[in-house]
């Protein structure tokens, strides 16, 4: 089937299979490795885009899904040169170690920013519940999260 | 030579150099990589726990398009070589294990046939269109079960299930037979998986024109898995590559030759193509080893005084179907330090390790060390509470004092140097033990259940070798190069394997604090076997302790010939010099100065004009190994609030203060605990693998196995203390594995503390509600 959609603002066309998932779409098609597999449950999160604004996980969408829809992936956040605020909060916070759920880590507290300015720690670790860790116990995490609303200008 | 330290040196909370790359998704992971041409490998796994195989129809598989190849155990094995295993030890039953079963699986998971096509989903659909008839055999997952003189027999030619049985310690009969006192238990460290985010992957590419063979493997130590793919695939070591590129963790996982990396690389030689393979996550739950799964029966003789005089365990071992790696080391270690950190003059364990109809286990954070705390942790409290006393001062009585090192213990390990009670008190201190104990009190009279858990846990970290070692060895040391570049950047290539650690930034500001450099003119490669000729990986916390400590004699010997040159050039005596800001300077005369890039400027120019002996490169390589293990410890507390109505465990507070003999950058370290905490947690509370009766696993995905999540966990109160080792250079002590050794005692003591008022003595874990909530219905009843 053929798709088109744009993914880090730019417009793609492809021919894809029906069952092609989303995720391997973006990965080997696209070549936007950052997203990553961490599960095949829908469980982990490490696979989280966002789909027309809203953290999807891609590994639950098939590609001919997002047939018309505008997706961003980890790749499409850092502008010119510059980490995004939540990702060098990440960083300055020591946020991650093995970088396997980061992105996914990423993308679905960008989401939450967007949704709610203004966090406290049980609703961000709340919000975090579709997106699993294995090396960080989460509290660098939060506390990044933390740092980079109250950056700008939200967080309780 | 005086020396200055540089900004981000040793101590300093530099933030990680690894970072930035990872965090815009430009890791490189083994699935990110694609090489044209490259076929997919699928396997297809025993449904059944244990089972005959009959005749495999492949031929509708075959026949489909994009299938390049269907192999059977028995087609394997005329070409390949069967896994390695804990075979040649004397007295080890060691059993065949292959890449794929030949006549008969023995666990759900097991590999039964192999496909190769042209994508991911066309190799699934073909494994789909394989027929396999079976003729399911009883199966015996419980060890207790499998050591049944009835039970069914994993592997014939062994005679029974009995893997091994061996005795750790000293004579303990008459020491207990003396005791005032004999406090017996039972407890069980339950079988858990380890859940690496990124699960197991190859890619293995044979270049017949080069015969190189190059294999990207997750794994936590690339050089081990070079020396083992070389010789299961009779391949020449020295045309074979094997990289470890970004790791998404491994704790211990990745360290085993496992079938389906083998299977990549041997269907690469093969078919000449390049070959990849990716786990799934419901395939990590199956195929990736497991862990702990090990049960004691205890025996602990005290004194009226409360002095502990004798300690015995009779401890089953799972090894789960077959031996992985290193799997009957587990026990081992957990002999070893089965007293803790306590003064227990008889000791043993009787170690029984079983085969069962299961996941082979073997290491997995803490690996065998965990399990040892969790016993001692648990027997003191359990020995406290028959003897009357606060389990606190039941552990000042036994634990060993800080003027009692070295210390060895009856088990045949010696505590190189410690101070035990240091990070006891400085818990204590934080939580105000006092305060809190009242607290408790006052809340049970109002029918809350708080609970105040202590383990005063001791583990040890980077092995030595064990000489003329059989089967599968890992030897103790590690190896660092550390050079200069003519224009003044330094970089250093090690053999320790990261994954999360933080360990290129650690050494980086090992070498910046021996050069007096910044860290992040410091490059380190790691992780492939053309970058470095030999290493061995990273794995038991030897990463800082052993490689960092290789590192930095390395940098230091790269010093002293800058300096030596240097000295040469500025014509000073050497300990005139003074190094920093990037260059060497006179001390009586700093305007006399010569930057560290044109000394190695100088160096790379040619061998004139050099110090006597002097070669022509600023390069230093440093072997470095321990005489002993390095001692870990730490205290931990945790206070926990259970909800009688619900069984819910609430952790109010977890205090971890653990010593890392010299934090070389503290936020990694605390990083490196919290992590911990979290899988121990996760232990103690949520996380186990769970068979039936019949051999099928009932936990084998993200929906039923439940690795803890952002609101399962505390906010972690992080302190560490620094009391040198005495077995390495740095000073260090392994910090990487404290977590998972402190965690799951300090968690169920609190839990048990909080229901002892009910008369619950003892829980196994995982502490689920419904585990607490039947407790205390039956404990009421």
């Amino acid at each position: 089937m053929k798709i088109a959609l744009r993914v880090n603002s730019q417009d793609v066309e492809a021919e894809v299979e029906p069952r092609l998932l989303l995720v391997h779409f973006l990965r080997e098609r696209l070549r936007l490795t950052g997203t990553h597999i961490g599960c095949d449950t829908s469980q982990c999160g490490a696979c989280t885009v966002h789909l027309d604004g809203r953290a999807v996980k891609s590994c639950s969408l098939l590609a001919v899904q997002a047939d018309g829809c505008a997706i961003t992936t980890i790749e499409g956040l850092a502008a010119d040169g510059v980490l995004h605020p939540l990702q060098a909060a990440f960083h300055e916070h020591h946020a991650l170690q093995c970088g396997f759920c980061t992105p996914g880590m990423v993308m679905a507290a960008h989401e939450l920013l967007g949704r709610t300015p203004m966090p406290d720690e049980a609703q961000i670790r709340a919000a975090l519940e579709g997106n699993r860790c294995r090396c960080t116990g989460y509290q660098n995490i939060v506390d990044a999260i933390r740092a980079a609303c109250e950056r700008a200008g939200g967080c309780t | 030579m005086k020396h200055a330290a540089p900004e981000g040196g040793i101590g300093a909370r530099l933030p990680r150099l690894e970072d930035p790359r990872l965090l815009v998704g430009g890791g490189c992971f083994v699935d990110d990589l694609q090489v044209p041409g490259m076929l997919h490998l699928d396997i297809l796994r025993s449904p059944h726990a244990h089972a005959r195989i009959g005749a495999i129809d492949a031929s509708a598989a075959r026949a489909l398009p994009g299938v390049a190849a269907v192999y059977t155990g028995a087609e394997l094995a005329q070409f390949l070589r069967a896994l390695p295993s804990a075979g040649g030890l004397q007295g080890f039953s060691a059993p065949e294990h292959h890449a794929l079963a030949i006549e008969r699986v023995r666990f759900v998971g097991e590999g039964v046939a192999a496909v190769l096509a042209s994508d991911r989903y066309l190799a699934r659909d073909a494994c789909e269109a394989i027929r396999v008839d079976y003729e399911p055999l009883p199966a015996v997952t419980d060890p207790e079960a499998a050591l049944a003189v009835c039970a069914p027999v994993l592997h014939e030619a062994l005679h029974g299930n009995r893997a091994f049985e061996l005795r750790i310690g000293n004579d303990t009969a008459e020491a207990l037979a003396g005791a005032e006192r004999v406090v017996r238990g039972r407890f069980v460290n339950q079988r858990i998986v380890p859940n690496t985010m990124e699960t197991r992957g190859a890619l293995a590419h044979f270049e017949p024109w080069q015969e190189r063979l190059t294999v990207w493997l997750s794994t936590q130590a690339p050089h081990l898995m070079r020396r083992e793919l070389a010789r299961l695939l009779d391949f020449p070591e020295h045309r074979l590559r094997v990289v470890a590129p970004d790791v998404g963790g491994a704790f211990g996982a990745k360290n085993n030759p496992y079938a389906e990396e083998l299977l990549a690389a041997a269907l690469s030689l093969r078919h000449r193509v390049p070959v990849k393979w990716i786990e799934e996550r419901q395939e990590h739950m199956l195929a990736t080893s497991h862990a702990r799964a090990q049960t004691v029966e205890v025996s602990a003789g005290v004194r009226a005084d409360g002095t502990l005089c004798a300690l015995h365990y009779r401890l089953v071992a799972d090894m789960g179907a077959y031996y992985h790696a290193i799997t009957h080391v587990g026990p081992m270690m957990t002999a070893a330090l089965m007293t803790g950190a306590y003064r227990i003059a008889h000791a043993a364990t009787d170690i029984v390790a079983v085969f069962t109809n299961t996941t082979p286990t073997d290491p997995y954070r803490g690996f065998g060390r965990a399990e040892a705390a969790y016993f001692v942790e648990r027997t003191m409290d359990l020995v406290a509470r028959e003897l009357g006393l606060d389990p606190l001062e039941l552990r000042r009585r036994n634990l060993i004092g800080r003027g009692e090192f070295p210390f060895a213990t009856p088990t045949g390990h010696v505590h190189e140097s410690g101070d035990f009670g240091l990070c006891l008190e400085r818990a204590l201190a934080r939580l105000d033990y006092e305060g809190a104990r009242r607290e408790q009190a006052r809340l049970r009279t109002v029918g809350r259940y708080l609970g105040i858990g202590l383990a005063t846990h001791v583990w040890r970290a980077g092995f030595p070798s064990v000489p003329g070692g059989k089967g599968y060895v890992v030897s103790g040391w590690e190896r660092s190069t550390v050079s200069l570049d003519p224009s003044g950047t330094a970089r250093a290539v090690i053999g320790t394997s990261p994954h999360g650690q933080g360990i290129v930034t650690t050494t980086a500001q090992i070498v910046a604090e021996a050069l007096g450099i910044r860290p992040q003119d410091v490059r380190v490669i790691h992780g492939d076997t053309d970058a470095l000729a030999h290493g061995n990986g990273t794995m038991g916390s030897r990463s800082l302790v052993v490689g960092g400590s290789a590192t930095w004699l390395a940098a230091r010997q790269l010093r002293e010939q800058a300096t030596r040159l240097a000295a040469h050039l500025l014509r000073l005596p050497a300990d005139r010099l003074v190094l920093r800001d990037g260059g060497f300077a006179d001390r009586e005369d700093p305007a006399k100065r010569i930057t560290l890039a044109a000394v190695a400027a100088h160096a790379q120019a040619g061998p004139r004009d050099l110090p006597a002996g002097m070669a022509s490169s600023l390069e230093a390589t440093a072997l470095f190994e321990q005489p002993n293990f390095v001692t870990c410890f730490g205290t931990h507390v945790c206070v926990v609030e259970v909800e009688p109505q619900t069984g819910e465990v609430r952790i109010l507070r977890y205090i971890a203060v653990d010593d890392a003999g010299r934090a070389v950058n503290p936020t990694v370290v605390e990083g490196q605990l919290h992590g911990g905490l979290a899988q121990g947690i996760g232990q103690a509370l949520l996380e186990e693998a769970v068979y039936d009766t019949a051999g099928q696993p009932l936990a084998a995905s993200f929906l039923e196995y439940a690795t803890p999540r952002a609101g399962d966990l505390p906010r972690f109160e992080v302190e560490l203390t620094e009391t040198p080792s005495s077995v390495n250079p740095l000073g260090a002590r392994g910090i990487g594995e404290a977590g998972t050794v402190g965690a799951p005692p300090a968690v169920v003591n609190a839990v048990l503390d909080a229901l002892a008022p009910l008369g619950v003595r003892h829980l196994d874990m995982p502490l689920t509600p419904q585990k607490v909530w039947r407790a205390i219905r039956e404990a009421r009843a």
